[in-house]
């Protein structure tokens, strides 16, 4: 057995570090106890990693789909060099008929530091259009565009250990406890140690982060900007102002304080809030009295039509304050993305150019050029996201190279993007799932490796560069991203800009651009004569590793301007420290914001407010979570969640299917009814593709609407209406193989254990249920082992197909929402002999020992169920969280499940109280 | 009870000399007689004095009082209460006590304690007369000993030269799995021991109602009273060629099975023509003996008087699997063989061989007696509620009966009938006979099967279905108005009876629908 690979979690922003342990039939995961961003912990998702490096459904071998007369032909598995020209060839083509900016790339958050970093040198210095873009423009553009304006340079100045340092930590628009689960914990266990911390959170929906909550402001949604200018009047009016540092370290005070006074009084602040007067007044009188205060946003305050005015103004917040570059203070963006801010670091999105450095600046493009030695150099900024797309879909830009990422699900407005995409001459996808509603629409599909065989680095939101490490051998002909980048480059005749042969070449040369020409690299190592730029971002620290450095390179804070000799080095903790910041004048700005409403009202036909988010156990578009049964069992099906009063009014049910329209497009979905959700706010989670659900691309609901400044799409605020989507028919089916229900009105697929789960809502009268059951499962057989029951008057029909001893597969149908748990059926499949006693209770889906069956699943790191849970709880009259996790263990790994558990000790403590009453 | 019974007492003691509502306790031909008076009225009660839940003579020291309508003492040790009408003990019907006659005339009080050993025998008695030895006739007999023991002289014929069998466990006889030993249910002994007069292979051949005689075969006349009819059913004999060939047989009584049994030793094939109950059991039953045996079925299911088209299906497939062969919807045209079978011809001309050749197309009530004697006769014999036919000295129960336009072919009804009847000759009869829902199930070993009701449905009911081919089981419950209707099991019968039940008491089942047909496990509260 093999020490573990150290390496770095593929989720969120956070970071994680992993152990992975390659063991027979899998790998053993487990949290890296000397990484700074866990500190051995892991969250439901990072820890369920291990399910997901399976082969299943990966794109093993390139694939191209040739057109003739505008239809894309079936697929063929080609070779490398086949695909590889097909990509250089059709590139080249179009770029010589119609210019550079007829074609494009479009990234994501999920390359590493390197398959970025030659991504966007080809497409700038080589192909000379700035058109890259990125999934990042969908979560972190506004952070970016907001950094810049205030600081000079893209720069997050705070660090993890600064949330536990806080005595008060506010997450504005941040669902750190499902979003970034290990943050959550670590401010969760540092307000434990010190009970006088506190924590705020602003966020229209009650979300489970609040549990944590001394406070929390549902704002109405969009009213950010509008909270924080009456903040920052509040403070000014209460003196709370550090006064010095405005005066050395900052410009623009004066007119930004007139526009926010402009917002009122603290009841116009709230009515403009949609807040109760006293909760925004406790929020400003804690926020005035604490030093150390760290306001932590995220997508709730990135994903607006005014985004960057909402960073803005928590900034400005700060900077009058000189809450800023001091333990335990400062603005906070939490990243969405592993690598997001990797890709910051290299550039690679549309406004930037390398190295935080600006298109825009004549002289930063001289030393990119020039550090390069490449033909060309971009002098105008790219199409950004829905730009792109748009003009995909106006015929302007012909080839599009998307790379990791699935925007026929993930933008907004992706009906549009999917009906481009089937327009564009030249669709070039790298990916590593097989089938995805994008792979869908590429002429040419590139495998490319997955966590676990590729290796690299990422930054995660407090700028810890971290090696991801490889642990697996490269499967099927699947290759890494930088080399397919550079394959293609070297085709089209750049070869000597692309001679790496590994991800360290790369990153060295990444490194050494950071500090080219860099003022603060001046003295010492200055490399020539010609004119300097001074930027933050300074890694050359890291330049001039060997291969055996390079790997074993430990988690490191940016900037690192000192030699490769002192590493490991604390790199750095904290920015602004002294006051200095990136305009050229080295101050601050501050930034007016005048609030704006979102983009789209609602208005009578479409009177509701969508939200989007994610949940805890999936990431993205599920391509690999997905693969996870142990992530299913959370939350197994899309879902639409709205306020019971909103419910009524709309004349839907919770547990039955509603129908989600906007003026872009709709989905189908269950309601819940949470309790989460304010009055007139619908929640959708942003997971589900074509793959997963029929109908629940919530992406295709989004309004294109974005940010002036960042360009980021408004994801959390879009008109809709919701109405009953009624079925004459509701059903699942549990099979071992992948069964086509396309046929099926509605589906959504889930992972389970050794088996698949789907479920269905039907329209229209089906004459033979017998007959469609056993064709749908496969078991026209006769001689089938086909288990049924019918009661043909109430429309109820089950049938079970056996194989041998074992189950292998069911379906359930009933004209009411009312089918048996699943979860009992679901734990058969992991039986390879069926008992006489399961076999007995298989058709009415539960046993006869009613002990046997858990319910759903609470505790996923345990597997410890619903019924389990709250047996236990009557049975030992447990009265707390921590004696449930003494009890059964739940809860005492990731910790996600804790307020579920508290919910259920509650109910149980309303039913023994009943009993006593009685 | 006292007023039949002729006034041939012993004198007591005087009426006011027995508190009201209180006992004493006399000694009368040997045996200590607890004698109650009720109330403030000359009306007296005699019953054995000795309480056998203590092993002590006490009774007469108990309180008279009233039991859910029944005048009861209860026993001063334990209490149990013994019905001062009858001698019953409510409690344990083990501890029952004789019950004597008891009267008063001119203010004192006399009993009547017959002299012992010749109890039954004393020629004043009314005299009952029961005409069949078969399981109806003596569940009647059995209970009006249990309640009025003495009330009267009976004397029983039956056709048979047996006592009294139990005929549904022929099967199992047939089968080797029971000797027939173990089906007797009365032996000569108990008869006699009870003071019974019993005629065995002499049926009644006459009846003369209007002298109150009967006549046996052997020429033997008697007189009666009371008559109970229990002449059992005949098996149809189908009016083909060869039917009276030796070897060729009906399923219905031991001398069958002996001549089944005989020919399984000598003979290779049979044929039993019947795919119904009766017949499959013989089927089953020959083939355990080691014979090939066909069955000839008329219709294209088996059973379709109690099995739906699948669940025929599938039990046609278990009794291949155990070598059963079956020919379906076959017609038979002759019966082949000289001076005995050798084979069957069927319509089409199919010839198969034969050795034995049982008939066992169903049964019809045995009602010539009856009919000669002049009683009202349809397709049985006609009786009201209380099993009385329109002659009401004469009772009647069994197969050969007609109740409200029903004839039975199955155990069950025959109990209720004859709990029924025996109330109403012990001449204490109050309660009615309204018919029985019957049930049915397969006596072959490793088959279950269970049918009731009206299994076909139609308009207005409603289905529930399950079905486990490879297990082996289906079930099938027909529901109208939310009631069940008919039950069909097969394979797993475990909730025949709850089913069975639910039908009888009509219970609204909605509330249950969804679990019903998974049985009663899920059905009840956890």
């Amino acid at each position: 057995m093999s020490a573990p690979v150290r390496t770095t979690c593929p989720y969120c922003g956070v970071g994680c570090g992993v152990l992975a342990a390659p063991r027979r039939g899998g790998v053993e995961i487990s949290g890296d106890p000397r990484h700074p961003a866990n500190l051995g912990k892991l969250c439901v998702k990072g820890a369920a990693l291990g399910e997901t490096v399976a082969l299943d459904g990966r794109l093993l071998h390139p694939v191209v789909r040739e057109t003739r007369g505008g239809k894309r032909e079936t697929a063929r598995q080609a070779g490398w060099d086949e695909a590889l020209d097909a990509v250089a060839g059709g590139f080249r083509k179009i770029i010589d008929e119609h210019g550079p900016d007829a074609v494009a790339f479009y990234v994501s958050g999920q390359l590493l530091t390197e398959d970025y970093y030659v991504a966007n040198k080809l497409i700038k210095g080589y192909i000379g259009t700035a058109n890259i873009d990125t999934n990042s423009r969908l979560c972190m553009a506004s952070a970016v565009a907001g950094h810049k304006r205030t600081f000079g340079e893209d720069l997050v100045p705070a660090s993890y250990e600064d949330l536990e340092l806080a005595d008060l930590v506010v997450l504005a628009g941040s669902n750190t406890a499902w979003c970034h689960p290990i943050l959550y914990q670590r401010i969760a266990r540092a307000r434990e140690l010190r009970p006088e911390m506190k924590v705020v959170v602003i966020d229209p929906r009650r979300t489970a982060t609040c549990d944590i909550a001394d406070l929390h402001l549902p704002l109405k949604s969009g009213s950010d900007v509008a909270l924080f200018n009456g903040l920052l009047d509040y403070l000014d009016r209460h003196g709370v102002e550090d006064a010095a540092f405005v005066d050395a370290h900052t410009q623009g005070l004066r007119e930004t304080l007139r526009v926010a006074q402009a917002g009122g009084d603290l009841h116009a602040v709230a009515r403009a809030c949609g807040l109760d007067a006293h909760l925004i007044d406790e929020f400003f009188r804690l926020f005035a009295r604490t030093a150390r205060t760290v306001t932590v946003f995220s997508q709730g305050v990135n994903q607006s039509s005014s985004g960057t005015d909402k960073v803005n103004s928590i900034i400005n917040c700060h900077l009058l304050t000189g809450r800023i570059g001091k333990p335990g203070a400062g603005p906070f963006s939490v990243t969405g993305q592993p690598n997001a801010m990797g890709g910051r670091e290299v550039g690679g999105m549309c406004n930037m150019l390398a190295a935080h450095m600006e298109i825009g600046d004549a002289r930063h493009r001289e030393i990119v050029q020039a550090f390069w030695n490449s033909p060309c150099m971009v002098a105008q900024q790219g199409l950004k996201a829905v730009e792109l797309f748009d003009a995909i879909d106006a015929g302007k830009v012909k080839a599009l190279w998307i790379m990791a990422t699935n925007p026929v699900v993930s933008m907004p407005d992706a009906d549009k993007v999917k009906a481009a995409l089937a327009k564009c001459e030249l669709v070039v996808v790298s990916d590593v799932m097989q089938n995805t509603d994008t792979t869908a629409c590429a002429h040419v599909l590139l495998p490319a490796l997955a966590w676990g065989e590729k290796d690299g680095t990422v930054t995660n939101s407090d700028r810890r560069i971290s090696r991801q490490r490889a642990f697996l051998p490269p499967p099927g002909q699947a290759r890494p991203d930088w080399w397919m980048v550079c394959e293609v480059a070297k085709r089209m005749g750049f070869g000597e800009g692309f001679n790496f042969s590994s991800p360290h070449e790369i990153f060295d040369e990444h490194a050494r651009l950071s500090a080219y020409r860099n003022a603060e690299a001046e003295n010492g190592r200055r490399e020539s004569e010609k004119p300097v730029a001074l930027r933050c971002f300074d890694i050359g620290g890291l330049a001039g590793m060997t291969r055996e450095q390079y790997d074993a390179l430990l988690p490191v804070q940016w900037p690192l301007a000192s030699p490769v000799s002192h590493l490991p080095s604390p790199g750095t903790a904290r920015l602004f420290a002294d006051g200095k910041f990136f305009h050229a004048d080295g101050k601050a700005r501050f930034i007016p914001t005048a609030p704006r409403a979102p983009a789209n009202p609602a208005d009578a036909e479409f009177p509701l407010v969508l939200n989007t988010g994610r949940i805890r156990d999936q990431w993205h578009t599920m391509t690999r979570t997905g693969l996870s049964p142990k992530l299913a069992d959370h939350v197994p099906e899309p879902y639409v969640d709205m306020h019971p009063h909103d419910a009524l009014s709309c004349g839907v049910r919770a547990g039955e299917l509603v129908r989600v329209a906007t003026r872009w497009g709709a989905l189908v979905a269950r309601l819940t009814t949470s309790g989460e959700q304010p009055r007139g706010s619908v929640f959708v989670p942003i997971h589900w593709s074509g793959q997963f659900a029929s109908d629940a691309r919530v992406g295709a609901l989004v309004n294109p609407a974005v940010d002036p400044v960042s360009g980021e799409p408004e994801f959390k605020h879009t008109p809709v209406r919701v109405g009953a989507f009624g079925v004459d028919w509701h059903g699942f089916i549990l099979s071992r193989r992948a069964l086509d229900v396309d046929g099926v009105t509605w589906w959504t697929r889930i992972q389970g254990r050794q088996f698949l789960r789907y479920e269905l809502g039907g329209r229209g009268p089906v004459q033979d249920w017998p007959a469609w059951g056993r064709a749908l499962l496969g078991a026209q057989d006769p001689a089938a082992d086909w288990l049924e029951y019918s009661d043909a008057t109430a429309g109820i029909y089950r049938g079970v197909l056996m194989q041998g001893e074992r189950i292998e597969a069911c379906v359930f149908v009933s004209p009411r929402p009312d089918l048996p748990s699943r979860a009992w059926l679901s734990s058969l499949f992991g039986k390879q002999q069926l008992a006489q006693i399961d076999r007995v209770g298989l058709l009415i889906g539960e046993p006869v020992d009613k002990q046997a069956d858990t319910g759903p699943t609470v505790c996923s790191c345990y597997g410890v169920g619903r019924n389990t849970l709250a047996d236990a709880i009557r049975k030992h009259r447990l009265r707390t969280a921590g004696e449930v996790t003494a009890c059964l263990k739940a809860g005492g790994n990731c910790g996600s499940c804790v307020p579920e558990i508290k919910s259920l000790l509650i109910a149980a403590l309303a039913g023994s109280d009943e009993m006593e009453r009685r | 009870m006292s007023t039949v019974m002729e006034n041939n007492g012993t004198a007591v003691c005087a009426l006011d000399e027995i508190l009201p509502d209180m006992g004493v306790c006399a000694l009368v031909g040997g045996r200590q007689v607890a004698i109650f008076r009720v109330g403030e009225t000359d009306r007296v009660y005699a019953i054995g004095n000795y309480d056998a839940n203590s092993g002590a003579h006490v009774l007469s020291r108990g309180i008279v009082g009233d039991l859910n309508g029944r005048l009861v003492v209860a026993s001063p040790i334990y209490k149990q209460h013994f019905d001062i009408n009858t001698g019953e003990c409510i409690e344990d019907p083990l501890a029952s006590v004789r019950v004597y006659s008891a009267y008063v005339e001119d203010g004192r009080v006399f009993v009547a304690v017959p002299p012992a050993g010749v109890r039954g025998k004393v020629a004043q008695k009314p005299r009952l007369v029961v005409v069949g030895n078969g399981m109806a006739a003596m569940r009647v007999v059995e209970e009006i000993l249990r309640i009025a023991p003495d009330l009267y002289d009976i004397t029983v014929f039956g056709a048979e030269r047996h006592g009294n069998y139990n005929r549904i466990l022929l099967s199992p006889v047939l089968a080797g799995e029971k000797q027939v030993e173990e089906i007797m249910l009365n032996a000569p002994e108990w008869y006699a021991r009870h003071g019974i007069a019993l005629h065995t292979g002499d049926p009644i051949v006459s009846i003369d109602r209007p002298r109150r005689t009967v006549r046996s075969q052997s020429g033997y006349e008697t007189t009666y009273d009371r008559m109970l009819l229990a002449t059992g059913s005949n098996p149809i004999i189908i009016p083909v060629p060869g039917r009276d060939l030796p070897g060729v047989v009906s399923f219905r009584d031991l001398s069958d099975v002996d001549s089944m049994l005989a020919a399984a030793r000598h003979g290779k094939y049979a044929v039993v023509i019947g795919g119904g109950l009766l017949g499959l059991e013989a089927a089953n039953g020959l083939m355990r003996q080691g014979m090939k045996v066909t069955v000839v079925h008329l219709m294209d299911t088996l059973m379709e008087r109690q099995l739906d088209r699948q669940a025929a299906a599938m039990l046609k497939t278990s009794l291949e699997s155990r070598g059963l062969e079956f020919m379906m919807q076959a017609q038979t045209e002759e019966i082949l063989g000289h001076d005995r079978v050798i084979g069957v011809r069927f319509k089409d001309d199919t010839v198969i061989p034969a050795d034995l050749v049982v008939m066992a197309v169903g049964i019809k009530p045995s009602i010539e007696l009856a009919k000669s004697c002049g009683l009202r006769v349809e397709r049985g014999v006609i009786v009201d509620d209380t099993l009385q036919t329109f002659d009401p000295r004469i009772y009647a129960v069994g197969e050969c009966v007609q109740h409200r336009n029903a004839t039975y072919g199955l155990v069950a009804p025959l109990w209720d009938q004859a709990n029924v009847c025996a109330t109403h000759l012990a001449q204490m009869g109050f309660a009615r006979y309204q018919g029985s829902v019957t049930s049915t199930k397969l006596k072959v070993t490793g088959i279950d099967l269970f049918s009731a009701g009206d299994f076909m449905g139609g308009e207005g009911t409603e289905d529930l279905v399950l079905s486990d081919p490879r297990r082996g089981v289906y079930k099938r419950l027909v529901l109208k108005d939310n009631r069940i209707r008919g039950i069909v099991l097969f394979g797993d019968v475990a909730d025949g009876a709850w089913y069975f039940e639910l039908m009888q008491r009509g219970v609204d089942v909605s509330d249950l629908r969804q679990k019903l047909l998974f049985g009663k496990a899920y059905c009840e509260p956890q």
